[in-house]
Order: C-alpha cells, then structure tokens, then sequence
C-alpha cells in the first residue's frame, strides 16, 4: 500500500519466498498490520475495532441461528421461540444477536461523530466517508429486515409503515411498494425476500469494509490534530507514527473489552431492555399496536420523517410549487433520507481548511449542539406525534439541515482557526514531556512486547 | 389499497386521539421476586403453586403453546420429578380441539393422548391470549423518565403488570351503563370503555377499562401441598412468577452466562489495560516497571 514510507516485508526463508513469489499474502498482511499509525490518536480510534467485532459478532451468531429458524409467516414466531427453549444456548445465541445489533449502531454512530468532529472526512478521505456512509446504509437496511424475522407485532407494523414510505413517492410509490412487498401487504413474500437479503447484506458490509480500510490504509488515519503524518522519509514518518501492531491493536482491545463488559451485562441481565415487549406477541394483520415505535437507533430519523407535517409553511411552499406531487408525506420521506446524505456530502459543503474541531472555536459549540439535536430528535422518535414532540422534531430538523448546509460552508469563511501544531510530534510530546527528553519519542529499537 | 388502510390504520393509531382512547394503565406496583435483579432465580416452590394455579384455574381458557411439558422437570424451572411430569401430561385435558390438530390422529380418527414431549396445548375457544410469552409482553415499568434502566434490578415488570391486572378487578363506576360488556378492571388499558365515562375533553374519567375476561382469582381458588398462604394477592403472585418462567426458561443459565462473561472480561480488560501501559511506556518517555 502506498501512502505513509514504512518498512515492507521482505519473505527470508525459502518457503516465504515460494509462497510469496505466487501470492504476495504474507506481505499484504504485513502491510496492513504494521501500518503507520499516527502515535496521537485518542480513545475515540477504537470504535472501529468495535464495529469489527459487531461485524463478526453478527455473522457468526447469525449463521447458527439460521440453522434453527423457520422464514415462513405460519413459523417463524414459533421457530424463534424454539430457538429460545429448545437449542443448546439457542437463547444466548438470540439475546446475543439482538444485542449485538444495538451494539453496532452505539459504535457506528460514535465513529460517524468522531469523524465530524476531526474532520476525518475532508480530503483526501472523501472516498472513505463515502464508503463508510454505504456501510451504515446497509447497516440500516439489515438491522430494519432482521427485526422482521421474529414476525412479532412490531416486526410485522414496523415493516408496514416502513415499506409504506416507499408507496408516498409520486406516480410509481405504490408500484415501487408493491415490488418490495412481494404483494399488495405484508405478507410470506415479504419475510422471504427479507431473510434472503438479511442474510446477503452482512456480506455486502464486509465487503465495504475492507474497501473502507483499504481507502483510510491508502491516506493514512486522521488524528486528533488533523495534521498530515510527514512524508518526506521512513524516518521523519517514524516520528509521527507507530506501527499499528501493536500499539494500536492492544490499546484498541482495551476498548473493545471494556466494551464487551457493559454489553454482557445488558445481555445477561436485561436484555429486552432496548427491545419491545409487542414483539413478543405474534403478527397480527388485524391488530395494530397502540404505538408503532422503530428501534432506537432509527428515531432520530424517524422523528424527522414525522417533523415535516401538512401545517409546516415549508411544506406547503413545496407542495404549491409542485402542484401537489411533493405533499407532506413525500416531504417527510425526502427529509429523512436527505438527513442522511447531506450527512454523507459533509466532505464538499464544509469549506474549512482546518480539519480538527480541536482547532476551531467557533465549529465546537456547533458540533456539541448537533450532538444534543440527535439525542433530542431520538428522544422525540419514541414519544407521540402530538405537541410539544412535534414542535420540537421541527425545531431539531432543521438544525439538523442547518448544520450542514449552512453552519459548515459557512464557518470555514467566517471563523479564525486557533493555530495548529506544526507536526504530530509535537502534539504527542506535548502531551508527554518525558517522550521528548527520551530518544526523540521514536519507537524504541527493542520490539515492546519482548 | 390494503396498504393504504393500513398505514391509515397506523397513522390513527400514532395520532393523539388514539393515544387518549387506548387509556393508560394505572401505576403497577413493585413486587419483589426472587427472579429480580442480576442474581436472582425462580422459587421452585412458587413456580409449582403457580403451575396449579394455572392448571386449576387458567388453562380453562388460556393455552400454553410454545412451553413443552417436558421443561417442568428441568433445573430452575419447577423441577418436577419426571414421572409426575409424564403423568401430568398424559392428564391434561385439550379443551380446545380445533387449535391442536397437530395432535391428530388419522388412524384413530380423534387427537392422540399428550405425552412429556407435546407442549401444552394450544385453547383458542374463548378467544382467550395464549399465556406462553405474556409475562415478557407486557411492560409494568419504563423509568426512570422513560429509559427503563430500572430493568436491571426491577425486570420489565411483565409478572408486576399480571399480578396487578388479576388484583384490580373493581366495582364498576358510577357512569357506566349496567349492561357494559365485560369486567371493569382498573390495570387493563386496551379494553372497551363506555363513552359515558369521556368527559367533554375525551379524556377518561376512570381509570383502566373493560376486560373480557372475569375475575378468574378470588383468593382461596386453590388449596396449595405446602400450605402457603393463598390470598388473592399470593395467588397472583405466584402465578405471575409461574409465567414468568414460562416465558424465560432460560433466565438462570442466562444470567450465569452474563455474569461469567463480565467477570472475564473484566479480569482481561484489567491485563490489557496494564499490557497497554506497558508497551507504550517507552514511547510515552515513561518508567516501566
């Protein structure tokens, strides 16, 4: 891989030699291992090992549940269930999985907003946001389908009003609805095709999620600092950084242990705390629930979808405009998916040349507040669609759009940077006096791990 | 158009008015179960006075569906010995023919006898919910402010929510007419409610609503082996504890897995911790030790 000048592997024995004269694996994977890391960087570099693990987690757990789970609307309630009773550590393997959703959503949302406020986003790590938001996409995509498996009450009314989103497009919704219900409801067709793609989407992700790594191994990670690794030789590079084995893979499981400790605690101890308790009624196409709740990690767009209604003046411009095509509901749907791409174009509409928040006094206080916005807005997803939930939804909407479209483009102009320090270097021994005084900070000769 | 009416159908029930019909239950009251907290695990013995209540007095109406008989006799469960296990299946009565067919036996032309190995049977004669999940489908908590992180020490309160539902049965109120279907029970929310008790502002004057279900628990239903008390609220108990059960079969080998897993990975998160210090000492320009 190109980028940062590190020390390559060079195959000794004759057997290295054969292997990677064919295929050079063993260097591929020295490369990547060994990677320059930027010595500076934070806890909040771990949650990609955490997402990591989430991935595998999910796999693998899924997997063994697919050996035992009936997709078919007559069974799958009951399969589930025999899951829970009959299969050896069926129960874990479920409590696990469902779990294990929340907690790829809790690191992928701390990732995205470590990389808002760093500017890991901005060039030349364009491609690797880009690819990191079809990540979460798909994430989405897959965690939605999966809780239509069990076929409980909320399995089967969440994937109504989802699918149902889909119909508010003008001319062909109810086409396009139709096509992605297999049918006129949600029915047998619907829980097939969603366990064929609940199966293939978690493929898909992995896939990403090499490129993903791939892009940010080419670039090199950001920091804290947002200031570039110097380049110029393998030894000014040395100073900046340190392989990433195995500084960074024992600091970063550290985190994931630490991680793992609070994650079973909720699965051994309340893990039907970020579930809900309708799910465990079975589907009932002539029962709806009295309230019709997303899992959390989608209120925060789900309380958008809801903010834009019929009496907001916005709405009713666009609606005129439009003849009509764009009504509320479109509008609604438009909104949130906008909420995530104007997310995703981050990169183009901030205009600041500084990269870390660090740095930028003014951007701070913005970031924190579009922090609070998600909480809000997450919190006004659970909560009725009636005043004061929806008055604040608005309000939390339009920051969200706001930060984006005007907040950013617009700071990178108006704000005064404070100043940056020169090199990584000096970041980390500014943090490490003793670090300067011995040997410069380098990595010492003597490998660490003895 | 099914869609349509549906979404409409959701769109409603999302809609305030909906909100304000559906009621909400009143306040449910805390019981301490042995099952409660990290540690805790079922009363054999309340578990098998639960089991006869629900076999005295539910099982009329209410089936058991996905809870195999066979699981009576397991470790943190009711432990029943197995013959008295096989001996209880092979007696327990179907009540509702139509909803077991499975059992069917077309040599016979009739259902087959239960064995240990059939679940109990499925009852939709009275139209009455099936038991097996109800104790985890039903929410009594969700504090504080809405986070429900009591869980950890409370549970979900499902068995809370059924103790109540059984022990608020109520004289009707003043403003409903005499010959409102059903039971006034001041616990349940999505049952009938007579428009005479919507004041002007459509709230509900009283609280709760109308259950079809009778009051099934007076106290004194039952005559317990080991003589425990049986009071209304007793029975309740033990019968919410005894669906709790069969709803969560597995809660102790769960809760022993959750603890083994916090204790390990605490143990390594403590060596990695000082694995870490360690290696990044010598960057850090600091002492190892």
């Amino acid at each position: 891989m190109s980028g940062i000048p590190h020390d390559h592997y060079e195959p000794k024995t004759k057997g290295e030699k054969w292997v990677e004269s064919r295929l050079p694996v063993i260097g591929l994977l020295y490369d990547t291992l060994m990677i320059p890391t930027p010595k500076n960087l934070n806890w909040m570099w771990i949650w990609g090992i955490v997402l990591t693990f989430c991935l595998a987690l999910q796999i693998i757990t899924g997997i063994v549940l697919v050996m035992h789970y009936t997709p078919h609307v007559d069974m799958a309630f009951a399969s589930v269930e025999h899951i829970m009773r009959d299969v050896n550590g069926g129960f874990m393997l479920r409590y696990l999985h469902m779990n294990g959703a929340s907690l790829f959503f809790v690191a992928v949302y701390i990732h995205i907003f470590r990389g808002l406020f760093y500017g890991s986003y901005k060039s030349p790590r364009e491609i690797t946001w880009i690819i990191g938001m079809l990540i979460y996409l798909c994430m989405m995509g897959t965690a939605f389908m999966g809780y239509v498996l069990p076929w409980g009450q909320m399995s089967f009314w969440g994937a109504t009003v989802i699918t149902g989103l889909f119909g508010a497009i003008p001319f062909v919704g109810e086409a396009i609805q139709t096509w992605l219900l297999g049918g006129p409801a949600v029915g047998n067709a619907t829980l097939n095709r969603f366990f064929s793609l609940h199966y293939l989407l978690p493929f898909v992700i992995a896939g990403l999620v090499i490129v993903h790594i791939w892009a940010f191994h080419s670039t090199g990670n950001n920091n804290p600092t947002g200031v570039d690794v110097r380049r110029g030789s393998k030894e000014e590079a040395k100073k900046d950084t340190l392989p990433f084995w195995p500084y960074f893979v024992i600091k970063d499981l550290v985190g994931l242990s630490v991680v793992l400790v609070i994650f079973f605690a909720i699965v051994g101890f309340m893990p039907n705390y970020l579930g809900h308790p309708d799910n465990y009624i079975e589907a009932n196409p002539l029962a709806t629930p009295a309230h019709i709740v997303p899992e959390w990690y989608f209120l925060p767009f789900y309380a958008i979808l809801r903010a834009f209604t019929a009496d907001v003046w916005l709405v009713q411009i666009v609606s005129f405009l439009t003849g009509g095509i764009v009504d509320a509901k479109f509008f609604g749907v438009l909104a949130m998916f906008g909420a995530i791409a104007v997310m995703a174009l981050a990169p183009w509409l901030d205009t600041s040349s500084v990269r870390s928040g660090r740095y930028r006094p003014q951007f701070k206080w913005w970031f924190y507040l579009l922090i609070i916005d998600f909480i809000v807005l997450m919190w006004c997803g659970a909560m009725p669609a009636e005043p004061p939930y929806s008055g604040i939804s608005l309000i939390g909407a339009t920051y969200w759009f706001a930060y984006f479209l005007v907040i950013l483009p617009l700071l990178g102009v108006l704000e005064k940077p404070e100043a940056q320090p020169e090199t990584i270097e000096d970041d980390f021994n500014a943090h490490y006096p003793k670090a300067a005084d011995a040997g410069k900070g380098a990595a010492p000769e003597a490998t660490p791990a003895e | 158009m099914m869609f349509r009416n549906l979404l409409i159908g959701a769109a409603v029930a999302l809609s305030p008015m909906a909100a304000l019909a559906a009621g909400e239950s009143g306040h449910i009251e805390n019981v301490r179960f042995s099952f409660d907290g990290p540690f805790g695990t079922y009363d054999q013995n309340q578990l098998q006075r639960g089991l006869q209540i629900y076999t005295e007095v539910c099982s009329a109406c209410h089936g058991l569906r996905y809870v195999p008989f066979r699981t009576l006799a397991d470790e943190g469960g009711p432990g029943l010995p197995a013959d008295q296990v096989r001996a209880y299946a092979l007696s327990f009565p179907i009540m509702d023919e139509g909803a077991n067919m499975h059992l069917y036996d077309p040599d016979a032309g009739e259902l087959r006898g239960l064995s240990e190995n059939d679940h109990f049977p499925a009852n939709n004669a009275m139209d009455a919910p099936d038991l097996s999940l109800m104790a985890k489908a039903r929410a009594g908590f969700h504090g504080p402010y809405g986070l429900g992180i009591n869980q950890f020490f409370k549970g979900i309160g499902g068995p809370e929510y059924i103790v109540s539902l059984l022990t608020t049965y109520e004289d009707p109120p003043a403003c409903a007419p005499e010959d409102f279907p059903g039971s006034y029970n001041t616990t349940f929310a999505a049952g009938g409610f007579p428009a005479e008790c919507i004041d002007e502002h459509g709230r509900h004057m009283v609280p709760g609503s109308w259950i079809g279900m009778a009051p099934p628990l007076y106290g004194e239903d039952v005559e317990y082996a080991d003589g425990h008390s049986n009071d209304l609220h007793h029975e309740a108990e033990d019968v919410a504890a005894f669906l709790m059960w069969a709803a969560e079969p597995k809660l102790a080998a769960r809760k022993q897995a959750g603890l083994t897993g916090v204790v390990f990975l605490a143990i390594l998160s403590v060596l990695l911790y000082l694995t870490n210090k360690r290696i990044w000492a010598p960057v850090k320009g600091k002492e190892t030790a």
